[in-house]
């Protein structure tokens, strides 16, 4: 379940499911924790990851950085 | 002092390591990459002295290894490239031998030969790395092979080397030995105007078109260096056109294939050999190198006694050449294939030469060169036995 | 090209950026899941981008091995060598055209084992070039056999019954040799490791990074270490940051401490430059340098 408190939105993710092997590396180590592991397959049979708390992502991109298989980038939104 | 191009333009009465470091640098060679072994020292020795005054780059590296991988790397970078060594060092180089058959990198091996297996004979003359030239690394594939008899076709043959490198995009191996090596002749350098040098055939069609492996007409593909914006890929694992890597069935056979028969239908543009008296002959001596010149004075003898005698000197060792041997085999009644090993070459003639006709070796454990009394006494027993 | 259709982004959204650097026509990679180097690969793409160098200049030399495919990722010019031989190809290729920045990017097996000879030559000689190594203290690709970097008592399929051969300490070994720029890191360090190869690629001389990477597959799960992540947390939990730190002090037990950081950042002459230098000095107008050389070097003297 979401947070009852909504945060303003700043960062956001791309996940690129086919490509991901499940290694789990952007969950743990994503700063604010707003990773999980989906609950879908790929076509390979990983879970990859989705962005579960969308208003706690900063775009600070380190699951971009340490992502083996290029599978999922963050970035900054532009404020509206 | 030389003009830019180093030729030096001259009669000189120098070594047969010192023409083949003529010879590189007139070829267009500077870059050279080489290790410490005798007897071939002398050519990296004159290359290190003479490339600060020609715009090259001479490095000893740490081991043959590196030196045969390091001049690959040159090559890629835009440079004519040669590595030079001796028995001990080429076996070290075998599997670079590979990579620049696989890359198509062309590329120059010198081997000044001496007598093996091991450190065997250090100084000492023999040819016993004629099926490891052409066998020695792993896999398929095909290279050019070419076997001077004095310091002026050492300095020729170089040139030459590079030239089929270029042309094929293969590595050619100058198959010298000590005695050539060491041998001090007269060796005319002509102005370099009067010098045949192949340049590189680099693509010149659209970057956006470009397959780094895919071939021409004579199934070579045109080169290209690095830093010129290609983002090309090289790779010794089995490669496609664009040279990525694609370990199937099909892909392998497509290359090797190719990299066999890009030699095999241009065979008529690189096979050389000089004949002397074989339409007429009963018996044909064929040689190669320095047992070239040690079978004259026995051909001479036989011919005043009034025997026909032949003679065919392979210029390239490989490819070899087949059809000619086959040819010549059904008009003569013997070949008597003299060496400086304990029989190589002489397979290759038995191979093509069929069953209608005696193939006599006169081998040689290396250490000297043959005793021309030895090549006549073959002849002899051959003619009139 | 099939990644075409993989995933599109949505309008206003960034591609990302270090998919401009990928053969992305080669992606997805052969790695195993877990497997530390595309996270290097990842981190490498970024350091090379933050340092502004003209990346048509920029050419990767990779050897054997798992990290041996690096270079065929990579969308730069780039060269799988033979094993062990990265180094000196990339040898060639740098005195051939000083004007490229070479980076060789190899295993530790590939690097200091069967490599070990070109690696200490290019330190010594302070070739001009960026050796970024691998180490996942295994043999990867070929199943898990143990390496010159496997800490001892660790188990490998070549030492069933735990290693007893001592490890090298990279960055004491890369320093004696006479690197001018070592640094370690590890996967988990992916911010620092961007910024070392940000500052090696940009330094004369032989810089050395070494970059401590999972294997899940060969060497965690052998040595019942769990997989790639648990290894992460491993390198997070061990790891202790001592820039300058004394290179003799940085071996690595099993599964002990690992001191990270930047030890090494000096200057010493560069071959090239060297080699350049010598023989103007000695023989003036009379040399005549390369036209590669000559240029490379007017255009950094400025004249």
């Amino acid at each position: 379940m979401a947070d009852t408190v909504v945060k303003k939105a700043r960062g956001a993710v791309v996940i690129i499911d086919e490509r991901c092997k499940g290694c789990g590396f952007c969950i743990e180590f994503c700063p604010t924790k707003c990773l999980e592991f989906s609950s879908q397959y790929n076509s390979k049979g990983y879970h990859p990851p989705i962005l579960a708390r969308k208003d706690d992502c900063t775009g600070c991109n380190i699951c971009g950085t340490v992502c083996p298989d290029f599978a999922i980038y963050g970035f900054m939104k532009k404020k509206e | 002092m030389q003009d830019e191009s180093g030729v030096l333009t001259g009669a000189h009465f120098i070594d047969g390591d010192h023409a083949c470091s003529e010879g590189a640098i007139a070829a267009g060679c500077r870059f050279v990459a080489g290790y410490p072994i005798t007897p071939s020292t002398e050519v990296v020795e004159r290359i290190a002295e003479r490339f600060p005054f020609v715009g090259g780059v001479f490095i000893q590296m740490e081991d043959e290894i590196a030196s045969s991988i390091a001049i690959q790397g040159a090559v890629w970078a835009g440079k004519k490239a040669m590595t030079v060594t001796s028995g001990p060092g080429f076996s070290l180089m075998m599997e670079h031998i590979g990579y620049a058959a696989m890359t198509e990198t062309p590329c120059v091996f010198v081997n000044v030969q001496r007598a093996g297996p091991s450190t065997g004979l250090p100084t000492m003359p023999a040819q016993g790395d004629m099926m490891q030239a052409r066998w020695g690394s792993h896999g398929d594939y095909g290279i050019i092979a070419l076997c001077p008899n004095s310091p002026q076709e050492c300095f020729d043959f170089t040139i030459k080397a590079f030239n089929l490198a270029e042309q094929f995009r293969v590595p050619v191996m100058l198959m010298m030995d000590e005695c050539v090596g060491h041998m001090i002749e007269r060796v005319v350098i002509p102005p370099p105007n009067e010098i045949k040098v192949f340049k590189r055939r680099y693509y010149r069609g659209k970057k956006k078109d470009f397959l780094p492996f895919k071939p021409e007409k004579d199934l070579v593909p045109p080169m290209i260096k690095a830093g010129d914006g290609y983002r090309f890929h090289v790779t010794g694992l089995t490669h496609d056109e664009k040279g990525y890597p694609s370990m199937t069935v099909g892909t392998q056979a497509k290359l090797v294939t190719r990299l066999s028969d890009k030699l095999k239908v241009n065979e008529d543009k690189i096979i050389e050999y000089r004949e002397d008296g074989v339409e007429s002959a009963e018996l044909i001596v064929i040689t190669y190198g320095i047992t070239s010149r040690t079978a004259i004075p026995a051909i001479e003898q036989a011919r005043k006694e009034g025997m026909k005698i032949g003679h065919l000197r392979l210029i390239t060792a490989w490819p070899f050449p087949a059809k000619r041997i086959h040819e010549l085999a059904s008009k003569v009644k013997a070949f008597v294939v003299p060496e400086l090993n304990l029989g190589q070459m002489v397979y290759e003639v038995e191979r093509h030469a069929g069953s209608g006709v005696k193939v006599e070796p006169v081998s040689h454990a290396g250490g000297t060169v043959h005793d021309p009394k030895e090549i006549y006494t073959a002849i002899h027993r051959l003619m009139k036995g | 090209m099939a990644d075409d259709v993989l995933y599109t982004v949505e309008a206003g959204v960034p591609q990302n950026p270090i998919e401009d650097l990928l053969r992305m026509d080669r992606i997805p990679h052969i790695w195993c899941p877990g497997c530390g180097i595309g996270s290097t690969v990842n981190c490498f793409i970024r350091g090379l981008q933050a340092s502004g160098l003209d990346l048509d200049k920029v050419a990767v030399v990779s050897g054997i091995g798992c990290t041996g495919r690096v270079a065929g990722y990579l969308k730069l010019d780039s060269f799988h060598t033979t094993h062990g031989r990265a180094i000196p190809f990339a040898t060639g290729l740098k005195l051939a055209n000083p004007e490229l920045k070479v980076v060789v990017y190899s295993g530790d097996g590939d690097l200091i084992a069967i490599g070990g000879n070109h690696f200490i030559h290019a330190a010594r000689r302070n070739m001009d070039m960026t050796v970024i190594l691998i180490n996942n203290m295994i043999y990867g690709m070929t199943g898990g056999q143990v390496a010159p970097t496997t800490p001892i008592s660790a188990t490998a399929s070549t030492m069933p019954h735990g290693n007893y051969e001592p490890a090298f300490n990279l960055p004491h070994l890369a320093e004696s040799c006479g690197a001018v720029y070592v640094a370690r890191w590890t996967t988990f360090h992916v911010r620092h490791i961007i910024k070392s190869v940000k500052e090696a690629l940009l330094k004369k001389g032989f810089s050395f990074i070494e970059i401590f990477a999972s294997c899940p597959t060969l060497y965690s799960r052998r040595n019942k270490l769990g997989d790639g992540l648990d290894q992460m947390i491993y390198f997070q939990e061990n790891s202790e940051i001592k820039n300058g730190a004394d290179t003799k002090s940085v071996g690595v037990d099993f599964q002990g401490k690992i001191i990270v950081g930047k030890f090494v950042d000096i200057e010493r002459p560069v071959y090239h430059e060297a080699m350049y230098g010598h023989l103007k000095e000695k023989y003036g107008e009379e040399y005549m340098p390369s036209d590669e050389i000559k240029e490379f070097i007017s255009g950094q003297n400025g004249d």
